[in-house]
């Protein structure tokens, strides 16, 4: 598949990986490999002082997979900001996957929080990559501040319903300078062809993934939902009509 | 002294670094995030740097997330 780069940087894969919420490392690992994924994103939380876990870290392999992580839990710029600097701080590449989500019910992005704590981060020198309502004005507000993607939502996280802000999201594809890539909500290998069949530049799934009982094999299923989208989107899909047009010859029948 | 870590209070009967901190309580250094009184404390400055009483931490890690 045609390579795709983000703030220098190249990807053989459209498709990128979250960590969250899988069963067990083998099974987030298994995924992650059979996805051909090259980037992962993971959160950061306080540790559990009286029962340590086994760091989440030590199952990754950072020479395969850029580490993407993200501000999830910050219901403010400020608390974003500084989840970002922590995971600098960590070792990490500057790149971050910014999310701010003050509502618990439906994890919407707040357009007003995150498009100030982008401004920050990048100011202070990250690659960011924002989760963001399928908004065309905001995706314009934030490649002025200087993101590096824009990520709309294609539905609420973890709802697994698919590409429910369809229209937007081309708006936002058509307008875009930077890589759309179209993050949460994406429950199906069709639902990411449909996204890069629309001309986004790549996906992010996580729950898809971790929701199912062979989280290998699902892996194995949105790579190739993402690489036919990815390749229609590149030939050309054909207009739609309204009126049948045969595709068989119209004449010669074997009729009087 | 006490400390604050992760927003609970805790003694310990003696003083000692950061360093030696995440040594007793069986976390790896290199893998957690230190925040000392709200500023970010790099690797190496854990076992150059004391604890006293009434600081307050905050030890961080990378967990699953999407």
């Amino acid at each position: 598949m045609d390579q795709f780069t983000i703030a220098g940087r190249t990807f053989n894969s459209r498709l990128m990986v979250g960590t969250g919420k899988f069963s067990s490392n083998q099974a987030m690992v298994a995924a992650m490999e059979h996805s051909g994924c090259e980037i992962v994103t993971v959160a950061l939380r306080r540790v559990d002082i009286d029962n340590p876990q086994d760091s989440l870290l030590s199952h990754i392999d950072r020479s395969r997979y850029l580490l993407l992580p993200n501000t999830s839990g910050a219901r403010t710029a400020e608390e974003a900001v500084r989840l970002a600097r922590l995971a600098r701080a960590a070792g990490c590449d500057p790149w971050v996957k910014l999310e701010v989500t003050p509502d618990p019910y439906y994890l919407l992005p707040d357009p007003i929080e995150t498009l100030k704590a982008a401004e920050i981060l990048v100011k202070d020198g990250f690659v960011v990559l924002p989760y963001m309502p399928a908004d065309p004005v905001l995706a314009k507000h934030l490649e002025e501040v200087g993101v590096a993607t824009v990520m709309p939502l294609g539905a609420p996280i973890g709802t697994n319903r698919g590409l429910r802000t369809r229209d937007l999201i081309a708006i936002i594809i058509e307008q875009a300078q930077v890589p759309v890539v179209v993050d949460a909500g994406l429950g199906a290998p069709s639902h990411a062809a449909e996204a890069m069949e629309l001309g986004a530049d790549a996906v992010l799934i996580n729950t898809a993934l971790a929701d199912t009982a062979d989280p290998a094999a699902m892996g194995r299923a949105f790579k190739k939902g993402v690489e036919a989208g990815r390749l229609a989107y590149l030939a050309g899909l054909g207009p739609q009509r309204s009126q049948a047009e045969a595709s068989s010859p119209l004449t010669g029948f074997l009729r009087d | 002294m006490q400390l604050i870590i992760n927003g609970k209070a805790r003694d310990f009967p003696t003083t000692f670094s950061v360093a030696e901190l995440l040594n007793q309580l069986g976390l790896t250094c290199g893998r957690v995030v230190v925040e000392l009184n709200r500023n970010i404390l790099a690797a190496d400055h854990h076992s150059t740097t004391p604890l006293k009483n009434g600081d307050s931490l905050e030890l961080i890690q990378f967990v699953g997330g999407g």
